[in-house]
């Protein structure tokens, strides 16, 4: 069995894996890391999106072996301690869960949506988290809270916002 | 006529209701808190049940029927049990004896058949996804591998698949006894009398497709033991029903059984289902004496977790040359699917009293015919019945509107029940407490710009343009909050509609709420804090809810049908209310008052007129002590109560939506949504605009996304999330939201459900508006769900003849989709006599709910 090496949420693991063992069911069955969901089996829902080295991607669709010498942040590295990542504040300040079923994967694509565009229309928030499916809210209350989300992370000084995102996605 | 709307008028009738709902010295009901559940929910340390890991835990995958229908001749696992991991491996026959069948505990007629259904199939597999065979391995990769090792055969049968088809003479059989499940009847009123001779009547067959629940959340269940005691964690809405149905199904007696429902991510319904999962997840843990896991896939979950809607609904309405209804007919084939789960017969039955909706009339005649096929079962989907006939009486008021040249909204306002007729007994028997569609409407009407559209529409048709647009009208209500046990028992349902709560003041001055409903997205945490925090006077933070474990929540009813306020939320009040008069004798012998004397505000009992008072908190510590408590008074502040309300909870609203639809493409796009929900008094005005958008979203989908397919073998087409598809950010618009507030007179809150309230506007309102935008096309319906391609066929359809100009009025056709408005005799004037307003119920004739024979009469007409 192959042994890979890989860091989550700032802590270096190594395990011996299956070849077909998908990164998902590493971060859950096995590291215990379970904050990350799975909601379909075809790449579909988007509830199991996690950073890989900065990159939002589909846990579910990554196998294990992928991952082997990167950098993996689930929802459960986000938050500084007791401190919310912005992103995390936002979605309960917007009421942007219900279940919250797929909030972790909402928020991991919400905070990748803004490396390319830091203050998104509403448009550009819907089309960028198309890969993402809410049964519950309707997505109103996600997109507010993904815009709010943006306005707070901006609101950082502009200097200290750019590492402080790099630090976010990799290494809480 | 929205456009001249004083509103003032509306913020005064809103604020006066506003003043009417808030009990005095409340200050957290109605405001909008943010959710306690929150903070574990956006930092992933949910519980969600597949995150249970038990030690020596094991897994099960299940092998399922490819076929249709089919005999089980072969079943040899021999294979399989050599498999690496593998700890067993069983089929039918190895639970044959022990599995009893899966409960249908809502026989709506005497002669209904409830077929046997083995939650693992033994002799005969009825449709695609049944399962037939399961491995128990030590990961589940292990027993995914292992399930290809095991050998069955299978004998053929013919797939049931069309309703239509299935009743009729000589077709195959899903059951022995046939395909026919019940038939169901239930009249108000003189219904021959109010179609003879009826000057309109329109006639239209409406197709409720197939759906798909999809909760986010997978469903999965961990069952465990010790040998004499079993839990079951299960992705359930309704752990204490889910009790006591193990217990009888299983046989482990009930005390012994305890069910969690750990977080749980959705259920709209579709987590409302004792499931074959469950029973064979504690059968596999008390044979092997090792927990044991299962997680369904996605894939697995389209086919096996229960569906939604699909019927097949004739409606007609007899009405007035001036619009004014007269009666209403409905016929409708229910497909239940291969088996009759907890409540498939009851769904179109919730439906039986909706199908009038907000209007008057003066007879009413349902039948409801129930039809076995080869599909997965039907039961409860957000609505349950409810959307259903919403639909049905939305589109087809709408169709009355355009066969008298009348414009939707006036339609209906000549037919609503005033606000002033108030408590109303409907047609069919219903009272509705409270309501005012008129504001609500008059709201709608203000926020979309009706007039506005109207112009802009009829410019469209004078230009021709390729986009056309049309607006979409949906005045509804619906009666939720189930809620009283007597009226749920007069419809054979086997059980109770009452909801249980504890409230308990600890010692250092915290209050426990345990409470019976089951929240999966709900926020109970949240809402039931704010109730208690204004009924006792402690802090919002001070209050911890418990619920979803029948060890700790001993008692419930759980979470469906828009009821966890109404009912649920009830209990917890009286249970504070309980309390409180308990601190008041407490504090009266403390105080050394009497009991008449101490006034309660703001968390503290005074004696009247003085400042001398006692903090509830100090009383709960003074009970803990117990060292001076008044003779005979039982050491500790808590309660528990039961309501069991006396009607129904009937939110109403009214949607509206403005839809482009491009005739040369199919492609639609909703410009503007509109929804004034009238939900009674507001808790959590968060919670419940959350609840509406979410609503609104699924109820879209049905109109222009979703419906489970299966193909004439009784193969399923939309088996993933790439097949079956459920909107993403990208294909909803936002909504504009508002409520007014007529409290219900029901309970003390003045609370309405709001849980469905938005599926059940939605669906009609958007096929209304892409109905009305083809109108000039002489279009009179589109199937849902209405995807681009359909449009576009529809549109091609009636075109061959077809623009039939602008106006709105005079249309007689219909054709294009095979529907016949058929216009009687012109009889000048309206005959129809109304009698008094408020009077209907005298004249109604509550004859249902009645066995009865079948309509295969009607049948052949499909
Ligand atoms: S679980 Fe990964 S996309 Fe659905
Ligand atoms: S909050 Fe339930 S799926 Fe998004």
């Amino acid at each position: 069995m192959p042994r890979i090496t890989v860091t989550v949420d700032g802590i270096t693991y190594q395990e011996d894996v299956e070849p077909r063992l998908l990164l998902v069911h590493l971060l859950r069955d096995r590291l215990g890391k379970t904050g990350t969901p799975i909601g379909c089996d075809t790449g579909n829902c988007g509830a199991c999106t996690v950073m890989l080295d900065g990159m939002s991607v589909k846990s579910c669709s990554v196998l294990a072996v992928q991952a082997d010498g990167n950098d993996v942040v689930t929802i459960e590295g986000l938050a500084h301690g007791n401190e919310w990542h912005p992103m995390q504040k936002a979605f309960h300040e917007e009421h942007a869960l219900q279940c919250g079923y797929c909030t972790p994967g909402m928020i991991m694509a919400a905070i990748d949506l803004l490396r390319d565009d830091p203050d998104p229309s509403e448009e550009t928030v819907r089309e960028g988290l198309e890969g993402n499916l809410c049964r519950c809210t309707g997505y109103c209350n996600i997109v507010r809270a993904v815009r709010r989300g943006a306005r707070e992370m901006s609101q950082r000084s502009m200097p200290e916002q750019a590492e402080q995102t790099e630090r976010e996605v990799r290494t809480p | 006529m929205s456009e001249q709307l004083d509103a003032g008028l509306i913020a005064e009738q809103i604020a006066e209701s506003d003043q009417l709902s808030r009990p005095s010295g409340a200050h957290e009901v109605g405001k909008a808190r943010r959710r306690k559940e929150d903070a574990r929910l956006v930092t992933g340390r949910t519980t969600w049940t597949d995150n249970i890991q038990l030690p020596g835990m094991l897994y099960v995958a299940f092998l399922r029927s490819p076929m249709a229908h089919a005999r089980i001749t072969r079943v040899d696992t021999s294979a399989a049990r050599t498999r690496p991991g593998v700890v067993a491996v069983y089929s039918g026959q190895d639970f044959a004896d022990e599995q009893g069948s899966l409960p249908c505990a809502w026989p709506v007629t005497e002669d209904i058949v409830i077929p046997d259904h083995p939650p693992m199939a033994v002799e005969e597999v009825r449709y695609v996804g049944e399962a037939v065979a399961c491995v128990v391995a030590t990961d589940r990769y292990k027993a995914a591998d292992a399930l290809e090792a095991i050998e069955v055969d299978y004998e053929p049968l013919d797939a049931v698949i069309d309703m239509t088809e299935a009743l009729a003479e000589g077709s195959p059989k899903v059951h022995e006894t046939g395909n026919k499940a019940f038939t169901w009847k239930f009249a108000g009123g003189d219904i021959d009398a109010a179609f003879r001779d009826a000057p309109v009547v329109i006639d239209r067959t409406y197709v409720q497709q197939r759906l798909i629940p999809t909760a986010m959340e997978p469903r999965a269940v961990v069952a465990t033991t010790d040998g004499e005691t079993f839990t079951l964690y299960s992705s359930t809405q309704i752990p204490h029903v889910l009790r006591v149905m193990l217990a009888l199904t299983t046989g482990i007696p009930e005390h012994k059984l305890r069910v969690i429902a750990p977080d749980v991510g959705g259920g709209f319904g579709s987590k409302l289902q004792v499931t074959a999962e469950e029973v064979l997840g504690l059968l596999i843990t008390r044979r092997l004496g090792k927990p044991v896991k299962w997680t369904e896939s996605r894939t697995e979950g389209n086919l096996t977790v229960h569906h939604g809607r699909d019927q097949l609904q004739r409606i007609s309405i007899a009405a007035g040359r001036d619009g004014l209804i007269r009666g209403v007919r409905v016929d409708l084939l229910a497909d239940m699917g291969a088996y009759l789960m907890l409540v498939t017969p009851g769904i179109p039955i919730l439906g039986a009293f909706m199908y009038n909706g907000i209007y008057k009339m003066d007879a009413y005649d349902f039948t409801c015919t129930g039809v076995f096929t080869t599909k997965m079962p039907t039961d409860a989907y957000r609505g349950a019945g409810r959307p259903e006939a919403t639909f049905a009486i939305e589109r087809a008021m709408d169709e009355l509107a355009h066969e008298l040249g009348l414009d939707p909204i006036e339609l209906r306002r000549r037919n609503w029940i005033t606000h002033e007729e108030f408590p109303y007994t409907t047609i069919c028997g219903l009272t509705y407490d409270s309501g005012n569609y008129e504001a609500a409407t008059d709201r709608a009407l203000a926020l979309l710009g009706y007039d506005k559209l109207r112009a802009e529409q009829a410019d469209r048709r004078d230009r021709r343009d390729p986009v056309q647009l049309g607006i979409g009208v949906s005045t509804f209500t619906e009666m939720c909050g189930l809620a009283p046990s007597r009226v749920l028992g007069s419809l054979s349902y086997g059980a109770g509609g009452w909801e249980h709560s504890s409230v308990r003041m600890l010692p250092t001055g915290k209050v426990e709420v345990v409470t019976g409903t089951s929240p999966h997205g709900q926020g109970h945490e949240t809402a039931w804090s704010q109730i208690v925090a204004d009924a006792l006077g402690v802090p919002f933070d001070d209050v911890s809810v418990l619920h979803g474990d029948t060890s700790i929540s001993h008692k419930g009813m759980d979470t469906y049908g828009s009821r966890s306020l109404v009912v649920g939320g009830i209990a917890v009040l009286q249970a504070c209310e309980k309390v409180k008069d308990k601190a008041r004798e407490l504090a009266a012998h403390m105080l050394e008052a009497s009991a008449d004397d101490i006034e309660f505000a703001a968390g503290t009992f005074k004696v009247r007129g003085t400042d001398s008072g006692k903090t509830i908190q100090e009383l709960a510590l003074a009970t803990f002590a117990a060292h001076d408590l008044p003779d005979r008074f039982e050491p500790g502040l808590d309660a528990d109560a039961t309501f069991d309300p006396d009607n129904f909870s009937f939110p109403h609203g009214t949607h509206l939506c403005a839809i482009e639809v491009d005739t040369e493409t199919g492609a639609t796009k909703i410009r503007s949504y509109v929804a004034v929900d009238d939900v009674g008094s507001v808790v959590n005005p968060l919670i419940v605009e959350g609840q509406v958008h979410g609503g609104i979203a699924q109820g879209i989908a049905q109109a222009l996304f979703e419906e489970a397919v299966y193909d004439s073998e009784g193969n399923m087409l939309t088996t993933t999330m790439a097949d079956y598809l459920i909107p993403s950010a990208s294909d909803l618009p936002d909504f504009t939201t508002d409520r007014t507030e007529t409290p219900a007179t029901s309970n003390p809150l003045g609370v309405k459900g709001v849980g469905e309230a938005g599926t059940i506007a939605s669906t009609p309102a958007i096929v209304n508006a892409i109905v009305d935008a083809l109108r000039p096309y002489g279009v009179h319906d589109v199937r849902m769900p209405c995807t681009p391609e359909r449009v576009w066929r529809t549109v091609i359809a009636a075109g061959e003849t077809a623009w039939v100009g602008p106006g709105l009025a005079g249309n007689t056709g219909g054709t294009a989709e095979g529907n016949t408005a058929w216009v009687g005799p012109g009889l000048a004037g309206d005959t129809t006599d109304r009698g008094e307003p408020g009077t209907a119920g005298d004249r109604t004739d509550w004859v249902g709910p009645t066995a009865a024979e079948g309509t295969e009469a009607e049948g052949g007409d499909r």
